[in-house]
């Protein structure tokens, strides 16, 4: 954690590179790859897949991300961020060499220990990939740990795909990859159709496998209900949650699902537990 | 602890006593009563009801900076308060001593609030304990009474004649030091005891909160909580009077090259509150800002800190411009769920 004594103080991180992986313009998604400007931090920092982050701009103010990088990738953060608001937007008109703010990491994360021995299903929609991917590198960089990894993956066209050039390096290192679009596109060799859909045609066996979703909220409501369907029990599905955030620490008040704080208690939850908060799907 | 008293008039003597102190007293802005700097202790009177804005704000002020910096560079300067710079705050009644208990949990959780904390480490804190209730209070249904101890380094009685000071802790010792009290017998300390019991015979309104934690949460989709939040203007007033709410927003802000980041007073009672950057809104409407504000205060913050978020004060009933009334609301929620439970 930054300074021990005051959660409020970010990191001043250099932006080392900054790509688009979405076509320019509204909505789109840039990757920032940063490292600290004082580069002892690191012998402090230590995140876990699922941590999250306020990422921001001095004088513009700071947003809730999460952390789009494994903590196997040695070096640097990666932060996949959407143009939508004013922070994001302040974000996306900066590019290598300039600094950002990071205070983090946040929040809970993948019970990664746990699900070892176990095969892991990730299935993502969109920007919704950004928090599995660090699951799947970290498995990737420990595949001794654990059983087979499969990647389920779709956005509305092939363009709108983040991290494309990554599914090519799975399928060659022998993961499953399914990616999809939502709609027809001329020389598109995979699935057309919703991420749900998807799914139910590759149908992963539930024995001793643990799902992670995440993307829209009625992506993850008709995954879920697609898990259940092929038999996963609520305990095997994990999702992360986001909701409006300004302190990251469980102060402010604004991100509570029922009794849980997403920044804090989150923003990764089984679905055994969400399924008991009734506000985890507004 | 010790028994102190002091007469009426000496009320401004005293107070001139504590020159290490920065004192805190109830003031008069406009229409407004609340906490401020005692600039002139003869103008002092601790004759009133209770402060239209609860004192939270001499721990958690209604704007904070938390640090400042210059536009275009990366240096950054905490503004965190001197826990070494004493404060006392005079004439606080005990409900308000409590809901700083309450919000302490918040604050202490996990990563502690250096702002919040420092200001609280730096306060003593003494009570002005309650004779006559206000029509609206119920605080002995939260923990509270109007002579409580909880929460205050000294506890202050008007006897009618005199002042009757017990302290409770060091910090209270040394305050009655500084102020110079002569000391007070057994007949004070008798008189005050009995007023306490007395004046806990007076509050009016109660709640048996027995059971609602629990049930709250099953009324999450119910049309209960509509009477309410149909009236309701999201004005927000229950939420910024309220001693235990403690929402805040985070905000840069400039002048010139002069920055700051800063947090303000929030309300989970207004839609911009939760609405997300794509414009969904998980709270859009008021009845499911009504049903938050209650609940958290009812179910979700015991449910984290064992601890009611609510001492009874009665200002968000004084105060609501449409009458809404949580002690209302708490006691129609329990028929609510008797009903379900008939046609069940």
């Amino acid at each position: 954690m930054m300074d021990e004594s005051n959660p409020y103080l970010p990191y001043i991180v250099k932006i080392e590179d900054a790509w688009y992986e979405t076509p320019v313009g509204d909505r789109a998604v840039k990757t920032f790859k940063v490292s600290f400007v004082d580069e002892k931090v690191w012998d402090t920092w230590s995140h876990e897949p699922g941590n999250c982050a306020m990422v921001g701009r001095l004088g513009i103010g700071e947003s809730m991300f999460c952390i789009s990088s494994s903590p196997t990738e040695k070096g640097y953060l990666r932060f996949s961020i959407m143009k939508a608001g004013k922070v994001t937007s302040a974000l996306h008109e900066l590019e290598a060499g300039d600094t950002m703010t990071v205070r983090g990491p946040l929040g809970n994360s993948f019970p990664m220990a746990e699900w070892e021995g176990k095969n892991i299903v990730s299935i993502g929609g969109g920007i919704g990939q950004a928090p599995l991917r660090p699951v799947i590198n970290y498995v990737r960089a420990n595949k001794e740990k654990y059983g087979d990894l499969s990647v389920l993956y779709g956005a509305r066209t092939s363009d709108l795909h983040c991290f494309k050039t990554e599914f090519d390096e799975f399928t060659k290192e022998g993961t499953a990859c399914h990616l999809a679009i939502d709609v027809e596109e001329e020389d598109w060799p995979h699935f057309v159709g919703f991420v749900p859909d998807l799914l139910m045609k590759v149908a992963p066996e539930p024995a001793n496998t643990i799902a992670v979703t995440c993307g829209p909220p009625i992506l993850i409501k008709f995954v879920t209900q697609g898990l259940e369907k092929l038999g996963f029990t609520p305990d095997q599905i994990y999702t992360t949650l986001e909701e409006r955030m300004k302190c990251g620490i469980g102060k402010c008040g604004r991100c509570n699902v029922g009794h849980l704080y997403v920044c804090k208690d989150g923003p990764v939850f089984s679905y055994a537990t969400l399924k008991e908060i009734p506000e985890a799907f507004a | 602890m010790g028994d102190y008293k002091f007469a009426k008039d000496k009320l401004a003597e005293a107070l001139s006593g504590l020159t290490d102190y920065e004192v805190f007293a109830p003031a008069a802005v406009g229409d407004v009563l609340r906490f401020k700097v005692v600039e002139d202790p003869a103008s002092v009177s601790l004759d009133y009801d209770n402060t239209t804005v609860p004192p939270k704000e001499l721990m958690f002020p209604q704007t904070e900076t938390l640090f400042k910096y210059r536009l275009g560079q990366t240096d950054i300067e905490p503004t965190v308060p001197d826990a070494s710079a004493k404060r006392a705050v005079v004439g606080i009644r005990p409900c308000d001593a409590l809901a700083y208990t309450i919000v302490d949990n918040l604050y202490g959780w996990d990563f502690p609030d250096p702002y919040y904390q420092q200001r609280r480490e730096a306060t003593t804190l003494v009570g002005l304990a309650c004779s006559d209730p206000c029509a609206n209070c119920f605080c002995p249904s939260v923990g509270g009474a109007p002579a409580s101890e909880k929460g205050l380094d000294a506890l202050i009685f008007d006897l009618g004649d005199a002042y009757y000071v017990k302290t409770l802790t060091d910090k209270g010792e040394e305050f009655a030091k500084a102020a110079g009290l002569e000391a007070a017998g057994d007949a004070e300390a008798k008189a005050a005891a009995k007023q306490g019991e007395e004046a806990l015979g007076k509050v009016q309104r109660s709640i048996d909160t027995a059971g609602i934690p629990e049930h709250l949460p099953e009324l999450y989709d119910d049309k209960f909580w509509e009477q309410f939040s149909d009236r309701c203007l999201s004005c927000g007033i229950c939420t910024f009077l309220c001693p235990t709410c403690h929402c805040f927003d985070i905000q840069d802000e400039s002048e010139g090259f002069d920055s700051r980041r800063a947090r303000m007073w929030d309300t989970c009672m207004f839609a911009e509150y939760t609405r997300h950057t794509s414009g969904h809104n998980p709270r859009p409407t008021r009845k499911e800002r009504t049903r938050n504000r209650i609940s958290h205060k009812y179910s979700y913050f015991p449910e984290k800190f064992d601890v009611i978020a609510c001492v009874g004060c009665g200002r968000c009933i004084n105060n609501c411009p449409v009458n809404i009334d949580i002690v209302d609301i708490l006691e129609k929620s329990k028929q609510a769920g008797a009903k379900e439970a008939k046609t069940a």
